[in-house]
């Protein structure tokens, strides 16, 4: 199990080194008003100036030696700070980088990303707050108290009861506030989606002439967050008053119990106004911790969130009996009555193939019939349920996951360009050199556009390839795919945004300049996969036809009715 | 400095308006300053009672206890006072900063949603959900928090400086070495620390940026075997994003020890000062113990100040932001159209037409076209080829720079908006439903429908059998939690929201491609019968739409580059027909 501790632990040492040097800075400022009772308790009363004098300086040492230990000390926390979010980070990135494609729909993709921007980062806030201020008050209230009770121990006990006061309100408070803020936020993103709604909608709200309905139900959210909000700060805005209260009833109490022990004379005057600098030194440091109250609660609920993905089990594991090499012909993939299911109704149903090297599966189905499915198991994204799949004759569950992944050269659905440039985009972070990088752009149609670029291969692209055209950026994703000369190439709806013309010429030259790779291409539009040696028919999650398109055009309803629906509608447009 | 100048002054004017807000409330303002100020004056008389209790305590008599009882209870009775105050004030700042938050949301809620639909698709969802939620809350915190800070800043400065005057002046003559040393604190601060800072959050967005662009990309990564190579870059970055935290908390470090050093110089120099006025009988113990709680006093706001000027700072750029959205002109503000459109015919005419997204890069040249009532335009083209773009005028999302659009004779700028809207129904690709039920989804297109109207519309769009089998039938909520639509049936719920529309023209995007088969011949039957009799504009995709067009408009790249029946744009053997043919090819 990883934990926050547990990454601390590495720092073990510097932190109690910190720590150290921190608690002697932070008595050294506990000396203070100690000495400065002495001063006026027991010298000043010799007469003597010259003593007074050097008394003072040793306070102005004592007042340097806080101010160089605490700078030490928190220097020292930022950088523990800072290596333990380092590594955190880099964990968690990697991490969510290996999940299995099951965990990564269950945590889903936004919030691990905002595990790994503002969660990381209200953790590392709190490392460094909790060891440069938080650690502040306990110190002061221990060493206070240790300090006070050789000198006074009657009025040090004043200071000891403040104490469970003060640690009480610490805790009321710091649970309702962490309840009350996941309510607010919880409220605080209903009133988010509200506004990405009407953003998506706002051509359907505004020609049904919408918006005072809009204003109205976004006035209702509006109102709940708000009510939410001050709950919330009320009851958080109770700590500084209080404990505001409890230390300054504290001081007057010490200064009544010290009128006692005067008379009596048991202690001095000095004594009680150095008590009452105790009392305003813990009163500034007790305010300052109410300020990071809210970094920590929030950074706590982020560690949690952080190390619920770090311990996450690793799923998909390489599974060594099935490791066995086959000597079966390269580049073939058998599918052996393949059951899936993402939870519960199966998405893929006793679907059987195979397919040899060379060969091209066209794969055609409705929406949700499971096309995208096969092409997860087929790179072992999920696990089946039921039955097998191989490739190169080799049970996809004995590779290892790099050596599998290796054969395959891929263009998904919706595929993902990066804020980098052309060039970056195909090679694609593998080794592939600049004439394999050409030549799978010209073959993949993309050349001629690269290349009237003012800047050609080094163009850059924005996020998401924003910049490029629906049509262009598929056929650098396709470009991407054939760069690595895969044994196996698979294509998810990835020429849609082809016109008609340029889809032909792509299906000819992957015919004409791939005739060893082994092709799955998945379409919606028919004419894309007519000419597959095989084409595998989906109807939700099953088989209802597989043979090439004459066959099929006698055998399977399904094919043929997809085939009229689009002959009669499929006209001119993609 | 000099460009600096303009801004200044705009945040004089971002204040003024922000001022605006707290007008409507001068009350609890008023209220609030009351409250502020008094708990303050108790917790400033705090220091002076101690110094008397502890006077009276110091007496070469001994201790006159009536005295310290007398001045211990006014303390107890002022602390508490002064907390109860503060706690008033405090709820007293929430409520009123909420309400002022609760006004702006909805001011820029009400703005986003009567912007022009140019304008908001230049924008990004989430620059808008910045300013409503992340830009008002740092407004927000530094209205209920900072301002009140700084109130009480300067009321407990000018309160300890009259108390420190009135207790010695010679030992404030002494303590007045350590105030150019809490200024200098500050002016390093802004100077030095601030830019790291900025540096910080720089480098942690190019971070976040990074992560988040990866992470949707999670499959292809993985499907490519990167993840080290990924995991290597992302390690370069953080390792940036952390040096420049540490590079921000190394001189930030400084900051606090630095504040507390200076209040202990304080202390140094009162006690050995204090210690040496009271040897030769120039002070009393008390006094020297009420100095020293000013002293604390004093220094604490200075070192405060500017940490609370650089939020204040923020909060007033977030306020900026806001008021900039604020003040974008509204869709139609420039309108003088009074008229509303009744009951239209349905002839549509296109006048050499006009038009760019851009008005530097125009797309539509010079088109004119007409549809007589009842008719209907097919437009064809690949993805992305601009389709939407007819679309948009036609419901005057967009204006032509040229030109003019006719409706039954009239330009259709002398309608308002609304009324214009209110004569088209829409059914788009994207289909948009909302959170609530499925009756109020179907209803949303017009305004106290009847459930006998719902559920015809329901039947003549083919969805009334699935709503139906629901168990919840009509009342079942639309949502992530709810049940699960599939595209089709969405497409056939906005389907149903039209049928419930009188309206005699209609603008419909034909795209099927993405449900299955039985779906498909459901939403055609639908789609076929909500044609019937209207003028249609139709982002067509089907082949017998396309043939039974009385015009076909062929899009490319934004522009109409054909036009005609199909058989003469067949015969014509231009792009048309390459696009048609390279089908069978």
């Amino acid at each position: 199990m990883k934990s926050l501790g547990k990454y601390l632990s590495v720092h073990k040492k510097r932190m109690s080194v910190g720590l150290a040097i921190k608690s002697v800075g932070t008595v050294a400022e506990l000396f203070l008003p100690m000495i400065m009772a002495y001063m006026i308790d027991d010298v000043a009363p010799t007469g003597s100036v010259l003593s007074l004098s050097l008394w003072g300086a040793a306070m102005f040492v004592f007042a340097v030696a806080a101010w160089g230990g605490n700078v030490i000390a928190n220097r020292m926390a930022s950088r523990v700070a800072r290596d333990t979010t380092e590594v955190i980070r880099n964990d968690l990135f990697s991490s969510t980088l290996y999940l299995s494609a099951r965990q990564t729909d269950e945590v889903t993709v936004p919030s691990l990303v905002s595990r790994l921007s503002s969660d990381t980062y209200n953790v590392h806030n709190m490392i460094g707050m909790i060891q440069r201020l938080g650690v502040r008050v306990p110190i002061l209230l221990v060493g206070g108290v240790a300090l006070t009770f050789s000198v006074e121990p009657v009025l040090a006990l004043v200071l000891l009861a403040v104490v469970p006061f003060l640690t009480v309100i610490v805790i009321y408070v710091s649970s309702k506030g962490i309840t009350l803020y996941t309510d607010l936020q919880r409220a605080v993103d209903t009133m988010v989606r509200k506004v990405r709604d009407d953003y998506t909608g706002i051509r359907v709200i505004k020609a049904l002439s919408k918006t005072e309905y809009e204003e109205r139900s976004f006035a209702k959210i509006n109102d709940d967050v708000v009510h939410k909000e001050t709950k919330a700060g009320v009851i958080m805005s109770v700590t500084n008053p209080i404990m505001n209260v409890v230390l300054n009833l504290g001081m007057t109490v010490v200064v009544l119990v010290g009128a006692y022990r005067v008379s009596e004379g048991l202690a001095k005057v000095g004594e009680i106004i150095a008590f009452t600098s105790y009392f305003t030194i813990i009163l500034n440091a007790v305010i300052s911790v109410s300020r990071i109250f809210v970094n920590v609660s929030k950074g706590s609920a982020s560690a949690k969130r952080i190390c619920a993905v770090l311990n996450m089990p690793d799923e998909l594991v390489r599974d060594e009996d099935l490791a066995v090499d086959a000597e079966e012909e390269k580049g073939g993939i058998v599918f052996e009555n393949v059951t899936f299911s993402y939870d519960g109704a199966p998405a893929l149903k006793n679907v059987d193939f195979s397919l040899k090297k060379g060969e091209t599966l066209g794969v055609i189905g409705a929406t949700g019939s499971g096309k995208t499915t096969l092409v997860a198991l087929l790179l072992r994204f999920y696990d089946c349920d039921k039955g097998r799949i191989l490739v190169d004759g080799k049970d996809v569950r004995g590779y290892d996951e790099k050596e599998l992944r290796k054969k395959f050269g891929v263009v998904l659905q919706n595929d993902f360009l990066m804020a980098a440039s052309v060039e970056e985009n195909i090679k694609f972070e593998r080794a592939v050199d600049d004439d394999a990088m050409k030549e799978a752009a010209k073959n993949a149609k993309a050349a001629p556009f690269v290349e009237s670029l003012d800047s050609g291969y080094d163009s850059m692209l924005t996020v998401r390839g924003a910049n490029f055209s629906g049509g262009q950026k598929q056929r650098l994703l396709i470009a991407r795919a054939l760069a690595g000369r895969p044994e196996i190439l698979i294509l998810d709806d990835s020429s849609s945004a082809l016109d008609y013309k340029t889809d032909a010429q792509l299906r000819a030259t992957l015919r004409e300049q791939y005739p060893d790779t082994t092709i799955v291409m998945i379409a919606q539009r028919i004419s894309s996969v007519r000419f597959a040696d095989k084409i595998l028919v989906l109807d939700r999650g099953e088989a209802a036809g597989l043979g090439d398109d004459a066959t099929l055009m006698k055998t399977c309803p399904v094919y043929r009715s997809i085939y009229e629906s689009q002959n009669e509608g499929g006209g001119a447009n993609g | 400095m000099a460009d600096e100048k303009p801004v200044v002054k705009n945040r004089r004017a971002v204040v003024a308006r922000l001022a605006r807000y707290f007008v409507k409330y001068k009350f609890s303002v008023l209220l609030a300053f009351l409250l502020m100020l008094g708990s303050n004056l108790f917790a400033l008389l705090g220091p002076f009672l101690t110094g008397k209790a502890i006077n009276a305590i110091d007496l070469k008599s001994g201790v006159d206890f009536d005295a310290v009882f007398f001045y211990c209870g006014l303390m107890a009775i002022f602390y508490v006072v002064s907390g109860v105050l503060s706690y008033i004030l405090s709820v007293v700042m929430i409520r009123l900063s909420q309400k002022i938050v609760k006004s702006m949301r909805k001011d820029v809620f009400d703005k986003i949603i009567a912007l022009p639909v140019g304008y908001l698709d230049k924008m990004q969802a989430g620059d808008l959900i910045n300013r409503i939620s992340y830009d008002i809350d740092t407004v927000n915190s530094s209205l209920s928090n900072d301002i009140l800070q700084a109130a009480t800043g300067v009321v407990t400065v000018i309160g300890a400086l009259i108390g420190m005057l009135a207790v010695s002046p010679a030992l404030f003559g002494v303590f007045a070495i350590t105030i150019p040393l809490s200024v200098f604190i500050t002016v390093q601060r802004s100077r030095a620390v601030r830019p790291l800072f900025r540096k910080r959050s720089g480098k942690l967005a190019q971070l976040n940026g990074y992560s988040e662009e990866m992470i949707s990309g999670i499959k292809t990564i993985k499907a490519y075997g990167v993840e080290e190579k990924m995991i290597g870059r992302f390690a370069e970055k953080n390792k940036d994003a952390v040096d420049a935290y540490y590079a921000a908390d190394y001189y930030g470090s400084l900051i606090g020890p630095s504040v507390n050093f200076v209040n202990n110089f304080g202390t140094v120099l009162i006690s050995t000062a204090g210690s040496l006025m009271y040897l030769f009988n120039m002070i009393m113990l008390g006094d020297i113990s009420s100095f020293l709680l000013y002293a604390r006093k004093f220094s604490g706001p200075i070192n405060e100040y500017a940490n609370i000027m650089s939020e204040i700072q923020s909060a007033l750029a977030a306020a900026e932001r806001v008021f900039r959205l604020l003040d974008e002109l509204p869709e139609g503000a420039g309108d003088t159209a009074t008229d509303t459109l009744g009951d239209p015919k349905g002839d549509v005419s296109f006048e050499h037409v006009r038009f760019g997204y851009d008005p530097e890069k125009v797309i539509i040249k010079d088109l004119s076209f007409e549809a007589k009532a009842g008719q209907t335009v097919a437009i064809v083209g690949p993805t992305g080829a601009g389709k939407t773009t007819l679309v948009n005028l036609l419901m005057r999302f967009y204006d032509p720079q040229g030109g003019r659009i006719l409706l039954d004779g009239r330009d259709t700028k002398e309608y308002t908006r609304a009324s214009l809207r209110a004569a088209f129904s829409m059914v788009l690709q994207d289909t948009w439903l909302f959170e609530g039920t499925i009756r109020e989804n179907i209803a949303y297109g017009k305004e106290g429908a009847t459930d006998e109207e719902i559920r015809r519309a329901a039947r003549d769009a083919n969805i009334a059998d699935f709503i139906d089998a629901l168990p919840a039938g009509y009342d079942t909520p639309v949502t992530d939690g709810g049940v699960n639509l599939s595209k089709g049936q969405k497409q056939l719920m906005t389907i149903a929201r039209a049928m419930l529309s009188p309206a005699h023209l209609l603008i419909l995007d034909e795209a099927t491609s993405n449900v299955d088969t039985r779906t498909e011949l459901l939403i055609r039957d639908a789609m076929d019968r909500l044609m019937k009799g209207k003028t249609c504009f139709v982002i067509a995709h089907r082949l017998s739409t396309i043939r039974n067009a009385d015009l076909i408009l062929v899009v490319k790249d934004g522009d109409i580059v054909e036009r005609g029946k199909h058989d003469e744009l067949i015969a014509k053997g231009g792009f048309y027909n390459e696009i048609y043919n390279a089908q069978f090819e």
